[in-house]
């Protein structure tokens, strides 16, 4: 199953509860805001690598560049564009956007 | 595959209009079927010919009206949603005897029949929003 989360772990708590709800072996996808959860050395980076351990983290490259965030990542984080995003949709049954 | 995009959120809000139109753009490039496009909540604001933004910004509307005459898009505006806000068809006009109607091309307003049919015929229902 895909997760998407688009809000930054700063103003919303929706990635916190997608995790708490998402399956090991699921693919969670960062985009729009959420993608400052990829980035490495914030509060929030030792959520995502623990999540890395059971699941697949996506980011959405041409949002992390838009931010200017793209050589902060987190090691181990799969880096897509929109054809990689809709390639994700194709591989997953199912897709939650956490709103 | 047979995708359906749901789509919360109107135009220059934040970002969810973009990913979505870039999302079903790349889906339609690499051949897969856009079943439809269901602008639902602040979503139908997506669907006013009247917007005017900068010359040098993305014309939010006019992508979509565009997208939507290349690859044959059913673009489908809720009417209750559409009521709310103000986005008018001639027949909404004709109904509720308004002085103008305000709906872009490409764009039909239709009611919820037509997302939960999107979700039972699609493989797959993508969601934007805020």
């Amino acid at each position: 199953m895909l997760h998407t989360v688009n809000k930054s772990p700063f103003e919303r708590n929706t990635l916190e509860t997608c995790l708490q709800h998402a399956k090991d072996g699921s693919t969670i996808l960062l985009i729009e805001d959420g993608v400052y959860a990829a980035t490495e050395g914030t509060r929030f980076s030792d959520t995502i690598k623990k999540a890395m351990e059971t699941k697949t983290v996506c980011a959405l490259l041409p949002d992390l560049k838009a931010r200017g965030m793209h050589e902060k990542v987190i090691e181990g984080i799969k880096l897509v564009d929109y054809a990689g995003f809709v390639d994700l949709v194709e591989q997953n049954e199912r897709v939650q956007a956490w709103l | 595959m047979k995708l359906g995009i749901q789509i919360n959120e109107g135009p220059y809000q934040h970002q969810a209009s973009d990913t979505a139109y870039l999302f079903t753009k790349a889906a339609l490039e690499k051949g897969h079927e856009i079943f439809r496009v269901f602008f639902y909540h602040d979503g139908v604001n997506n669907g006013t010919r009247l917007t005017t933004p900068p010359q040098d910004d993305r014309n939010i509307v006019a992508r979509w009206s565009e997208l939507a005459e290349k690859y044959n898009l059913d673009l489908v505006i809720c009417v209750a949603a559409a009521q709310r806000r103000g986005i008018v068809d001639p027949d909404e006009k004709k109904r509720h005897g308004k002085d103008a109607d305000n709906i872009a091309p490409g764009f039909r307003i239709s009611g919820l029949g037509q997302l939960i049919e999107a979700g039972i015929q699609c493989d797959r229902l993508v969601v934007f929003g805020d």
